[in-house]
């Protein structure tokens, strides 16, 4: 069923139509400067901790990818494509092929976020820059494959806009928490060792809802 | 049927009855004397209210996610109809065990509500039926309407045992359970309570529990005959 070279094709396709007119990229690029230019009006001279740090970061990476990440099925049912993707790919090829854009794209987005974090807030430092990793890391693989089959409920549904965060927050509340907590002690500078079970929950999460996610995918996208 | 209705009735009053009406002394005796736990005192009633409808919920949830996964297999429009209904009940009984919950808070812990872990995942819980409904009512085609709610019922619920077994391991809290709780059990409550007790307890919890199963079957069928209605009409 997981064809490789099946699967590559479909992110090349993805690549290339985004690359063609960059709307994704484009929309999320503006979306995270604006939130963190939002974010600085609001606070002007204050030096927020550790904790609210870590709280805005993800609250930014939150609704950036509820801005972005839904684009790869809307688009094909808004362009009419979803019909030949049904014919010519499996549904799992397609969802692996889709989950893994959204994973680079959420990537992108949290290394956006941490540079302009790092040059925005002087209070933002990595003390621990290795749980700092690993916590993006897992957490854009966490986002993504929850925010995936979002994508594919919501583009069958009207009003998708508003639909998508509400749908999604519950969903990656378990996650944001717990990024929350290890991104607060990467910034405090505790050891690795003491993000272990944020990093264990993380991992848990991950695998999930992408397990979930591949049996449900089916009985979103075919009609 | 009739079980149930007789059952759900006879229990829940006595439920009132004796859980109200019960005097509570430091050291009981016999089956008419609650005992006085220290910081609960009177408090400790609520139990027998909150604990039922809490359960409910979840049993509510379970039942919605059930008939959506058999929706999926048999595309069978009544099992949508029927986790609908449950989810519909589910939320009813989520309202019902946040109130009696932040009424609880409120006298023993000093305000309504302080994000305790148990007051954070029934907070989720909402918000899971509110996107629920929020889905349904965004999706015309009634097909595509079973199917993707039945989707994200499923999908919400494999993040239900992260928010009873893992978050309160994470975050300190006040709730029976938590993660500093000496005397804490199981996951979700600790019983410290006495014979008597726990007769009007079970009494409580399997009548709230009769009382769903009465609720669900009056609207399953009523949104099945709503259904064949607007067939005819339609």
């Amino acid at each position: 069923m997981l064809d490789l070279a099946r699967i590559a094709a479909v992110v090349r396709k993805d690549v290339r139509s985004e690359l063609r007119n960059r709307y994704s990229i484009n929309a999320l690029a503006m979306f995270v400067v604006t939130a963190v230019a939002t974010i600085l009006f609001a606070l002007r001279s204050e030096s927020p901790g550790p904790a609210s740090l870590s709280g805005m970061y993800w609250v930014v990476v939150f609704f950036s990818a509820m801005s972005g990440l839904a684009r790869v099925f809307v688009s094909e049912e808004e362009r009419g494509t979803a019909l030949t993707l049904q014919l010519t790919t499996s549904s799992g090829v397609l969802f692996a092929g889709k989950l893994a854009v959204n994973v680079a794209l959420t990537m992108l987005l949290t290394a956006a976020v941490t540079a302009l974090y790092l040059i925005a807030f002087p209070t933002f430092v990595l003390r621990t820059p290795e749980t700092f990793l690993l916590t993006v890391i897992f957490g854009s693989i966490g986002f993504a494959s929850a925010s995936t089959i979002l994508a594919a409920i919501i583009a069958k549904a009207n009003s998708r806009g508003t639909l998508y965060p509400v749908l999604a927050f519950p969903v990656l509340i378990p996650l944001l928490m717990t990024v929350m907590s290890a991104t607060e002690r990467a910034l405090e500078g505790e050891p690795l060792a003491a993000a272990a079970g944020d990093l264990q929950v993380l991992v848990g999460y991950c695998l999930i809802m992408i397990a979930g996610s591949f049996l449900l995918f089916d009985f979103v996208w075919s009609e | 049927m009739a079980w149930v209705r007789i059952g759900s009735i006879l229990l829940i009053t006595y439920t009132l009855v004796a859980g109200i009406l019960t005097p509570m002394v430091p050291s009981p005796q016999g089956a008419f004397e609650f005992p006085l736990i220290p910081g609960l005192e009177e408090k400790a009633r609520n139990i027998f209210f909150h604990v039922p409808s809490a359960w409910t919920t979840v049993v509510a949830f379970l039942v919605a996610l059930w008939y959506g996964g058999k929706y999926l297999r048999t595309r069978q429009i009544e099992d949508d109809l029927a986790s609908e209904a449950a989810a519909g009940l589910g939320l009813m009984f989520c309202i019902l065990a946040t109130v009696t919950g932040a009424l609880w808070a409120k006298f023993n812990w000093g305000s309504f509500w302080n994000w305790d872990p148990r007051q954070t995942s029934i907070f989720i819980l909402l918000l899971i039926y509110g996107a629920y409904f929020a889905l349904r009512s965004a999706v015309e085609v009634e097909e595509t309407r079973a199917r993707l709610s039945a989707v994200y019922a499923i999908l919400a619920g494999l993040t239900v045992p992260f928010f009873i077994f893992v978050l309160p391991r994470l975050v300190g809290g006040l709730h029976p359970g938590a993660a500093g709780d000496p005397d804490g059990t199981g996951p979700v409550v600790s019983l410290q309570m006495t014979g008597p007790m726990f007769i009007v307890f079970f009494a409580g919890l399997i009548g709230f529990n009769l009382l769903f199963v009465w609720m669900f079957d009056l609207r399953v069928r009523a949104s099945r005959l709503a259904y064949r209605r607007s067939l005819h009409e339609g």
